[in-house]
């Protein structure tokens, strides 16, 4: 009876580690760099942690095909370096001793990463699946490029400047030549009204004194 | 190190020059080609060079004041452009050609420039380069317009900050042999000291140069110093990484002695790696200086881009880059449109609004080429070859015109009239033998250097390497730098000719007549 029972675990066990070694089929390689990420709060990593990655990777096959069983002894881990990497495959429960293909796995991943970088403390950075690209998030673009709307007010000003100083210039220009005409006009002006050498203007003062025998009414004198 | 060749030159050279410049064009009220005329007749192509220097000058200096408005508008994002390299198209990592160099340099390379692999790969004009061109000739033309607004010659001139402020410019020194400075002076009224002026502008110019210098070293020295530890640390990363050792047993300090050991303990696997292991050296690091106006963009902005308030320090730096630059950029265009508006036959026919915005427009449009994929390495040329050799030759033509041409004693004279006191024995011995002397020497080690390398050679950006490698000149560029510097050195030879042959003409008419 025990001896039964030692040839199916070992049968077991070499079957698990047939399944489940580098560059196996439909294994995946992870680097975890803990220190990297967390620094003084980094946590060691031992079976455990181990134990919480085989709970999230069927946690990510369970969530990804709702109808899968996959249990946590359905994960194996091999090959624990000190960086720390391993290796690991998932089992398929109903078939005997075959592994899901790399494809369900991979996307069962992808799609609960970010739940298995925060069990963690990691990032994709830090917990890196070797061959399954992250997706990164683009950072975020307004719709109008900022550099544009500075730009265009900066633009504004300067021309608005520009328009301005033409414009002043030009009505200076036209004042100029208006004050020259307009003094040469006030020159000619002065030069027909001066009688006896004094300027009219000065005649029409009301300083003068009107002399009444001529400024009388017209009727006395004969028209001419 | 430096310090000690650039304070004689400052001494034997700087001041001394820009002394007599603003003297000759104090003292002749006109620009460069008047003045020179009025020195000697024959003189006249030295005035003329002056002003096609200025003109390949005002060309291409533009181009800095567009990128410096780039980055400007740029600064008013978070986080800053040039921090983060920018996505690949499946969002699985970043853009490949950032991957391989900083960000910074990407951002300079590839979305400002957008530089072509060579100098035959012209490419299309860049719309967003050109936009800010137009912008930079328009601010130039604005204070241009401001210039002469007024009844010709502006009050604000005569003001010696307005000056100084204007000449203390990093880029191209005290601004020697453009014209530019005979320009301004010839609005200075004759009475103004321009000794003083002369000794204040080139130690507050060489006081800002050399502050600037060390605060360029250090952020220089700072670069170096964080791409050396990143280096380090891939290096670290790739070699951790591929042999599964545990973390933190890979620092900087036992670098060389485990990859000795892991050469020895996994000779298959190192060589396989090899080639993608770099040595890492501070040394080279500090080597590759990043070529003329990048090093104003690229290391600033990497410097910046580590700062705590990044969007600040940036708006403020590329605040200041503006202000010099247009100082710089109006100097020049004075030095081109002075002698525009002196000649009376352009002056009575257009007004000077019209004059100056031609100017600012022919130079715009000629600008844009600078604006296309491989206008960065046109600018390279205009930058190496438009300016040095003509500016030292007619800056030595000029010290000799007026130093044994006119004569030392009648400018003597004219500044006694003009400041009411005569320059000392140091200006004079300055003026008469050692400038030129130094000038000579000059010239000689230029020329010199130049036979010696052979073909002319330039660093084209490799997008795919991630850095600058050296490429050799086609001959079309190699005939327009041979135009460049004919052009303007040719003008002073050729206006002598042209001189001697209307005086003998005239003299020939005279006699027939008689």
């Amino acid at each position: 009876m025990l001896r039964a029972l030692l040839l199916i675990l070992s049968v077991v066990a070499i079957a698990h580690a047939e399944l489940c070694k580098p560059d196996a089929q439909n294994a995946f390689k992870v680097r975890i760099s803990i220190k990297t990420a967390l620094g003084d709060n980094a946590y060691a990593w031992d079976a455990n942690e181990e134990y919480l990655f085989k709970a999230m990777v069927a946690f990510a096959m369970r969530r990804y095909s709702s109808k899968s069983t996959t249990q946590i002894s359905n994960v194996l881990l091999c090959n624990v370096t000190d960086r720390v990497s391993f290796w690991f495959v998932v089992t398929d429960s109903s078939k005997n001793v075959t592994t899901v293909p790399g494809s369900e796995v991979e996307a069962a991943i992808r799609m609960n990463r970010n739940r298995i970088n925060n069990a963690f403390l990691l990032s994709d950075k830090t917990l890196q699946f070797l061959k399954i690209t992250s997706t990164l998030s683009p950072p975020v673009e307004p719709s109008t490029p900022v550099w544009l709307i500075v730009f265009g007010v900066v633009l504004c000003l300067i021309v608005a400047g520009i328009v301005f100083l033409i414009v002043s210039g030009i009505q200076k220009h036209k004042k100029k030549n208006k004050e020259s005409t307009e003094r040469e006009n006030l020159e000619e002006k002065v030069e027909v009204t001066l009688e006896n050498g004094i300027p009219c203007e000065a005649l029409d003062l009301k300083a003068g004194h009107i002399n009444g025998v001529f400024a009388a009414d017209d009727d006395r004198f004969t028209s001419l | 190190g430096f310090l000690i060749p650039y304070l004689i030159m400052l001494i034997a050279e700087g001041m001394p020059l820009l002394y007599l410049e603003l003297a000759v064009g104090q003292r002749m009220r006109q620009g460069s080609i008047g003045a020179w005329k009025i020195i000697s007749p024959y003189l006249c192509g030295v005035g003329v060079a002056s002003v096609v220097v200025s003109f390949f000058l005002s060309m291409y200096y533009n181009v800095i004041n567009a990128w410096a408005f780039w980055y400007l508008f740029h600064s008013f994002q978070d986080p800053l452009p040039w921090a983060t390299c920018p996505l690949n198209s499946n969002r699985t990592g970043y853009e490949e050609e950032c991957e391989k160099t900083s960000s910074t340099q990407y951002f300079w390379y590839r979305q400002t420039l957008n530089i072509s692999p060579s100098l035959e790969a012209s490419g299309s004009v860049q719309w967003e380069q050109a936009l800010c061109l137009t912008l930079a000739w328009l601010v130039v033309y604005l204070c241009i317009l401001r210039g002469t607004a007024s009844t010709g010659k502006l009050e604000q001139l005569l003001n010696p900050k307005a000056w100084i402020s204007a000449a203390t410019q990093i880029f191209f020194s005290l601004g020697l042999g453009f014209g530019s400075l005979i320009a301004f002076a010839s609005y200075n009224e004759p009475s103004n000291n321009c000794q003083r002026h002369a000794i204040i502008v080139s130690l507050i110019n060489s006081t800002t140069s050399i502050f600037a210098s060390i605060v360029t070293f250090s952020i220089y020295g700072f670069k170096a110093t964080f791409n050396y530890e990143s280096c380090i640390n891939k290096v670290i990363l790739l070699l951790l990484n591929a042999f599964d050792l545990e973390e933190g047993s890979l620092t900087a300090d036992n670098l060389n002695e485990m990859k000795d050991y892991l050469m020895a303990t996994y000779p298959q696997e190192y060589a396989q790696l090899a080639p993608q292991i770099k040595n890492c050296s501070l040394e080279a690091e500090l080597d590759t200086a990043v070529q003329g106006t990048g090093l104003a963009f690229i290391v600033y902005s990497e410097a910046i881009k580590n700062m705590e308030v990044p969007q600040l320090y940036s708006v403020l730096y590329f605040f200041m880059l503006l202000m010099l630059g247009i100082g710089s950029m109006l100097g020049n265009t004075a030095a081109i449109l002075t002698p525009l508006t002196d000649s009376r036959a352009i002056a009575s026919r257009f007004p000077k609004e019209v004059i100056s915005g031609v100017v600012c427009f022919v130079n715009c449009i000629i600008g844009l080429i600078f604006t296309m994929e491989a206008g960065n390495y046109w600018f390279d040329i205009f930058n190496d070859y438009a300016a040095t050799l003509s500016l030292l030759l007619i800056v030595l033509v000029e010290t000799i015109a007026v130093c044994y041409i006119y004569g030392i004693r009648r400018f003597e004279k004219d500044l006694y009239t003009m400041i009411g006191r005569k320059p000392n024995w140091y200006w004079k011995i300055m003026w008469a033998f050692v400038s030129p002397l130094l000038i000579i020497s000059l010239f000689i080690f230029y020329i010199t250097d130049y036979i010696l390398t052979g073909t002319l050679q330039y660093q084209a950006w490799d997008a795919t390497q991630g850095q600058l490698v050296t490429k050799d000149y086609p001959g079309y560029a190699l005939a327009v730098i041979g135009l460049l510097v004919a052009s303007s050195t040719m003008c002073i030879p050729l206006g002598a000719l042209v001189t001697f042959v209307r005086k003998r003409l005239k003299r020939e008419r005279v006699a027939t007549v008689a």
